[in-house]
C-alpha cells in the first residue's frame, strides 16, 4: 500500500530526535525557574489512620524552609472520581499516603523539614483484599462509600457508563453449552508500569488567577481541563507539556501531584518543583489494576461460547481516578474478544488500603481478559478446542453489535481481522507447534517449551476529540498546532508527516508548535491507540481545509476552479494541465498565512487487534521460564512510520506487560501494608541480555477510517501476552498454571517439587 | 520551555577556572573536567560531600542531559565517561571525581561543526528511541564499548548495555543502532 504514498508508511527521523540523542530534549526535572524551591511530601508509615495531631513548628523554623503545609492549611482540592480524595486529608489509607507538605531552597533542606514535622496517628485496621474489603465490618476507606464500593460513574464517559454487561438469557445459554467451567480467577499482582522518568510538575503562580504548570504528561489539554474545575474553575492553568519521559497511560494519574506543587508556590509565593524519586514513584504512583473474576462460561465444542456470567472484582487502592471508565473500555473489549449472546458479568470497583491502581496501558481490557482468559481456558481445555481457533473464530467480526464503555451499542465496521491471525500462525508455525492443551511442544532434558496465545482489540482508537489547526505560510512551509505531547511514540512526528503527505510539502517543511495547550485547540490526549486515527483525521481534516483555502486563493490567478487544483512542493496548478503553475506565495501574498480547522469525533465502530503468540521454555528442575519467541501480529490498515510502529509492538515485553506473568510484580506485606519491592533492585526488569526473539507481522488492509486507512494499536501491544504466557507454561509444564506472575516457586509447587 | 542556563552561571561567577596546567589552586577543591570544559569546584560551596556526579553535572553545572532515573545504580540512566570509562554518575560521589575527565551526552556532538556522533546518528536513523529518557546513558555505554572494542559480537553489545532499563523496549533497534555505527566503521 505504502507506494501510492510520498511520505506514508516511509521511516522519516523523528523531529525530536536530535535533541533526543544530543541530550537537550528537556524533560520535567530539567526545568529550572529562576528563584524555584524544591518541593517534598511526607508519607505515611501506616496503611490506615487518622491524623490526631501534627506538629510543623520544628520544619518551619528550619532555615531555607519556605512553607509547610498539612490537612489543616490547604483549600478542599479533591480528585477522583467522583470527587472524593482531598489532596491533603486527615486521614491516611496507605503506606505512602501525603500527610504534609514542604517546600524549600534545597531538596536537602526540604528533606531535613521533613524529618521535623511530628505527626500523632490513630491508627486504624486495614485491608487489602478486595473481597474482604467489601464485607460486613471491613476497614471503611471513606464514609461516603459504604462496604468500600465506589459508585458506579464516569461522567467523561457519559451518563451511562457501562459497568455491567447484562445480555440475553445466560440460564439459557449455560443450558446449550457443551462444557461449563466455574471459577475464580485474578490478575492482581498489581505490576508497575514504571516510566523511566518519575512523575512530576514545576507550578509558578503569575497572577492571582494564573498558574503556569509544567509538567510530564500524555495529554496536556485534559490536564489543564481537568485542572481547571479541580480549582473550582477560577484559575487559568497555563500549561507547559515537556518531553515526556516514558508514562504507558500512567502519568494521566497526576492530578494530585500537580494540585500539591500548585498549593507549594501558592503558599510559598515562589515557583516550586516537586518531582518524585524513584522509590516515591514505586511505593506512591500507579500501579495496575487488580482484577479477580468469579465467574461460569459455556462453550460448545465447536468453541461457540453460548454464556457468561460472573463478578468482576477490581481493587482499585486507595483511591479511583478513573477505575470506573477503565471497567467500561475492559467490559466493551471483553465483548469484542468474546462473541456471545449471553452475558452477565457485573463489577464492583473496590478501594483497598494500598497504593492507587489507575490509568495504564491496557486500560482494563487487560487486566479483565489476563483473568477472563483462563476461565476460557479452562472451558477449551474441556471442550479440547484450540485456544488459536477459538479466538479465530470469537473475535468481531464486520456487522457485530457491541456495547462499548458509554453504555450504547456500536456495528463494528471492521476490517476482516483474520488475515493477520492467519499471517501471525503461519509466521509463528502455529499448527506444527500446537500438540493440544497441557501437552509440550518439544521435551530437551529437563527443559520443556510450550506454547500460547492471547489477543485483545480496542474500539478506543477512535475515542473522543481532537482538534488541530493547520497554518500555511507563503514560505511554503505549515505550522501545525496540537495539544498533543511526545511521550514515545513518535506520534507528534507522525502527525506531521501526515500534513505532509496531505498538503505534499516535505516533513521537514511541517513544524510543530510547543507541546502547549494555552495556544492549540483540545485533544483527549496520547491515550487508547487514539493518535493515528483519532488525532490523524483531525490533522488531516484541517490539512485538508487549508489546502482548499489555498486553492480558492490561486483559483482565479490560474483561471481554473479551486476543484480542479493540485499542489506539490509549494507549487499549485492544474491537475489536467500542469504548466499552468504558480508558487503558494503567489496565490497567498507574502503577508498572509491561511489556516485550517479539522475536528475528529467519537467513533466506536472501528477497533484494533494484537495477537501475541508466546514460546516459552521451562525448566521443570529449577522451574525457571524462558521467554524465547514471540510473534505479534496486527492490521494496521496503512503503516505511518514503520521504526515507530515496530518499537511500539515490541513493547509487548514492556510495561507491566508479558513479564508480567513471568517475574513482574508489586510485593505487597500485607501484615502492614509495606511495598516490599520499592526499588529499582528488587523490582526486576528484563535487560538487553534476556531478549526473546520477536516478530510482528503487520499487514495493511484499508480500513474506513481516514484518508490514510489506518487506526493504531500501540496502546494495547502489552496486553495479550500475560495470560498467552500462562497457557504456555501449562503446556510446557503439564499443569495449569493459573497465578500471575508464573515464578519457580508456583511451578515446582505445580509439578508437585515443592 | 525555559533553557535550563544554570551551568554558564556556575561557570562564569561561581567555579574559578582551573589553570592551564590543570593544577589545583587551594586545598579544598575538586578539579573537573566535563565535555573538555575545566570546572574548579569549591568543597562547601559547589559541592557537598553527599553530591553525586550526576547532582553535580544537572545541578550545578546544567549538563542535563544526564539523566536520574533510579538513583540507585541500577538502571544505567546516569552513566557518563569517566576517563573513557563508564560509570553510574549517581552511584559516583563528586569529591571522588578530583583531576578526573568527564563526558557526557553534551559532549558527543562536533561542538564546532555541529556534527553529531555515528552513534548519535545512528540512533537516529533506526528511531532507536521512544521516550529517549534511558537514551543518553545507552549512548554513552554504546560509546565506551565501540571505543574499547571497535567490533564486538551481538552478545558483547547486550552484555555491555545490559546495565541499562529500557521500559519502552527499543533495544531491537539500539542494537540495530550499534551494529550500523560497527558496520560502517568497518566499511571505511
Amino acid at each position: 500500500m505504502s507506494a501510492e504514498y510520498r511520505f506514508i508508511g516511509k521511516a522519516t527521523p523523528r523531529k525530536d530526535a536530535r535533541d533526543i540523542t544530543t541530550g537537550r530534549a528537556k524533560y520535567i526535572n530539567d526545568i529550572s525557574v529562576p528563584h524555584m524551591l524544591y518541593g517534598k511530601v511526607l508519607r505515611s508509615r501506616h496503611p490506615h489512620a487518622n491524623i490526631k495531631d501534627i506538629d510543623t513548628s520544628k520544619a518551619k523554623a528550619l532555615a531555607g524552609v519556605k512553607a509547610v503545609l498539612t490537612w489543616k492549611d490547604v483549600p478542599d482540592w479533591k480528585v477522583g472520581n467522583p470527587l472524593h480524595l482531598r489532596v491533603l486529608d486527615s486521614k491516611v489509607r496507605f503506606v505512602g499516603d501525603t500527610v504534609a507538605l514542604v517546600a524549600a531552597e534545597t531538596e536537602e533542606i526540604a528533606c531535613e523539614a521533613l524529618e521535623l514535622i511530628d505527626v500523632d496517628y490513630d491508627i486504624l485496621p486495614a485491608v487489602y483484599d478486595v473481597e474482604k474489603a467489601t464485607e460486613k465490618g471491613a476497614p471503611q476507606l471513606y464514609d461516603q462509600f459504604p462496604d468500600n464500593i465506589l459508585p458506579p460513574i464516569a461522567p467523561f464517559m457519559g451518563d451511562n457508563v457501562l459497568q455491567n454487561i447484562v445480555i440475553g438469557d445466560t440460564e439459557a445459554g449455560f443450558r446449550e453449552a457443551d462444557v461449563i467451567s466455574e471459577g475464580t480467577y485474578a490478575y492482581e499482582n498489581i505490576p508497575n508500569p514504571l516510566p523511566p522518568e518519575p512523575p512530576g510538575a514545576v507550578a509558578e503562580w503569575e497572577s492571582p488567577d494564573t498558574v503556569h504548570l509544567w509538567i510530564s504528561s500524555q495529554g496536556p489539554y485534559f490536564d489543564r481541563m481537568t485542572l481547571f474545575y479541580m480549582l473550582g474553575r477560577k484559575v487559568n492553568v497555563k500549561v507547559t507539556a515537556c518531553q515526556c519521559g516514558g508514562s504507558y497511560g500512567s502519568k494521566g494519574n497526576s492530578s494530585p501531584i500537580f494540585l500539591q506543587a500548585i498549593m507549594l508556590a501558592k503558599a510559598s509565593g515562589r515557583p516550586v518543583k516537586l518531582c518524585l524519586t524513584k522509590e516515591e514513584h514505586l511505593n506512591a504512583f500507579t500501579l495496575r489494576l487488580g482484577s479477580r473474576i468469579q465467574g461460569k462460561v459455556g462453550m460448545k465444542k465447536d468453541g461457540t461460547v453460548t454464556a457468561i456470567s460472573g463478578n468482576w472484582l477490581v481493587n482499585t487502592g486507595y483511591y479511583s481516578l478513573i477505575t470506573q471508565g477503565q471497567v467500561a473500555v475492559g467490559l466493551g473489549e471483553a465483548q469484542l474478544i468474546v462473541r456471545c449472546r449471553n452475558w452477565d458479568l457485573k463489577s464492583k470497583v473496590v478501594c483497598t488500603n494500598r497504593n492507587a491502581s489507575g490509568w495504564i496501558r491496557g486500560f482494563g481490557g487487560q487486566e479483565l481478559i489476563s483473568a477472563l482468559f483462563l476461565l476460557l481456558s479452562d472451558a477449551m481445555q474441556k471442550a479440547d478446542i484450540d485456544p488459536f481457533e477459538f479466538f479465530r473464530k470469537n473475535f468481531v467480526k464486520y456487522g457485530d453489535s457491541t456495547i462499548w464503555r458509554d453504555g450504547l451499542w456500536w456495528t463494528s465496521k471492521v476490517i476482516d481481522f483474520t488475515k493477520s491471525m492467519d499471517k501471525g500462525a503461519e509466521a509463528f508455525d502455529w499448527y506444527k507447534k500446537w500438540q493440544g492443551w497441557l501437552k509440550p511442544t518439544s521435551i530437551n532434558g529437563t527443559k520443556r517449551r510450550g506454547i500460547g496465545v492471547g489477543v485483545l482489540g480496542n474500539a478506543d482508537a477512535g475515542e473522543d476529540v481532537s482538534e488541530s489547526l493547520i497554518r500555511l505560510d507563503p514560505t511554503h512551509h505549515a505550522m501545525l498546532y496540537t495539544s498533543i505531547c511526545e511521550q514515545g511514540t513518535g506520534q507528534r512526528s507522525s502527525l506531521c508527516k501526515m500534513a505532509a503527505e496531505v498538503l505534499q510539502i516535505p516533513p521537514e517543511h511541517v513544524y510543530i508548535v510547543p507541546q502547549d495547550p494555552s495556544v492549540s485547540p483540545y485533544d483527549f490526549g496520547s491515550v487508547g491507540s487514539r493518535g493515528t486515527y483519532a488525532m490523524g483525521a483531525g490533522v488531516i481534516k484541517a490539512a485538508e481545509d487549508a489546502k482548499q483555502k489555498l486553492f480558492e486563493l490561486a483559483a482565479p490567478l490560474l483561471n481554473a476552479g479551486a476543484e480542479l487544483l493540485d499542489t506539490r512542493d509549494g507549487m499549485i496548478f492544474i491537475k489536467d494541465k500542469p504548466e499552468k503553475i504558480i508558487p503558494w506565495r503567489t496565490a497567498m501574498g507574502v503577508t498572509r498565512t491561511i489556516f485550517g480547522y479539522g475536528r475528529h469525533e467519537p467513533d466506536f465502530s472501528l477497533c484494533n487487534i494484537l495477537m501475541s503468540f508466546v514460546e516459552v521454555e521451562v525448566d521443570i528442575e529449577t522451574g525457571k521460564i524462558d521467554l524465547i519467541r514471540v510473534v505479534n501480529a496486527t492490521d494496521v490498515g496503512q503503516i505511518i512510520d514503520p521504526p515507530c510502529l515496530e518499537n511500539q509492538l515490541n513493547s509487548c515485553i514492556g510495561s507491566a506487560a508479558i513479564d508480567s506473568a513471568i517475574f513482574e510484580e508489586t510485593v505487597l506485606d500485607d501484615s502492614n501494608g509495606r511495598m516490599l519491592t520499592a526499588n529499582l533492585i528488587d523490582y526486576k526488569w528484563r535487560t538487553f541480555a534476556d531478549l526473546p526473539e520477536i516478530k510482528n507481522v503487520i499487514l495493511e488492509t484499508p480500513f474506513p477510517s481516514h484518508r490514510f486507512g489506518a487506526v493504531g494499536v500501540g496502546e494495547i501491544t502489552t496486553a495479550p501476552g500475560p495470560s498467552a504466557v500462562l497457557m504456555a507454561v501449562s503446556n510446557a509444564t503439564g499443569r495449569r498454571i493459573t497465578e500471575y506472575p508464573a515464578t519457580p516457586d508456583r511451578i515446582l509447587k505445580a509439578l508437585g517439587k515443592l | 520551555m525555559r533553557d535550563n542556563k544554570k551551568g554558564d552561571t556556575v561557570k562564569k561567577k561561581v567555579v574559578k577556572r582551573a589553570t592551564a596546567t590543570g593544577r589545583t589552586i587551594g586545598q579544598h577543591n575538586i578539579n573537573l573536567v566535563v565535555n573538555g570544559n575545566p570546572y574548579e569546584l569549591l568543597i562547601g560551596k559547589d559541592v557537598n560531600p553527599e553530591h553525586t556526579l550526576a547532582y553535580t553535572l544537572r545541578e550545578t553545572l546544567g549538563y542535563t542531559g544526564t539523566k536520574i532515573s533510579c538513583d540507585h545504580g541500577a538502571c544505567g540512566a546516569c552513566t557518563v565517561l569517566m576517563d573513557g570509562k563508564p560509570v553510574l554518575s549517581c552511584m559516583t560521589l563528586t569529591i571522588e571525581c578530583d583531576r578526573r575527565s568527564v563526558t557526557t551526552i553534551e559532549g558527543l556532538e562536533d561542538p564546532k561543526t555541529g556534527k553529531l556522533h555515528p552513534i548519535q546518528q545512528a540512533f537516529i536513523d533506526h528511531t532507536a528511541f521512544q521516550c529517549g529518557f534511558c537514551t543518553p546513558g545507552i549512548i554513552m555505554s554504546s560509546k565506551a564499548l565501540l571505543d574499547e572494542n571497535p567490533s564486538p559480537s551481538k552478545q558483547e553489545i547486550e552484555d555491555a548495555l545490559a546495565g541499562h532499563y529500557c521500559r519502552c523496549i527499543s533495544h531491537y533497534h539500539v542494537l540495530d543502532a550499534v551494529s550500523d555505527v560497527i558496520r560502517k566503521s568497518e566499511v571505511k
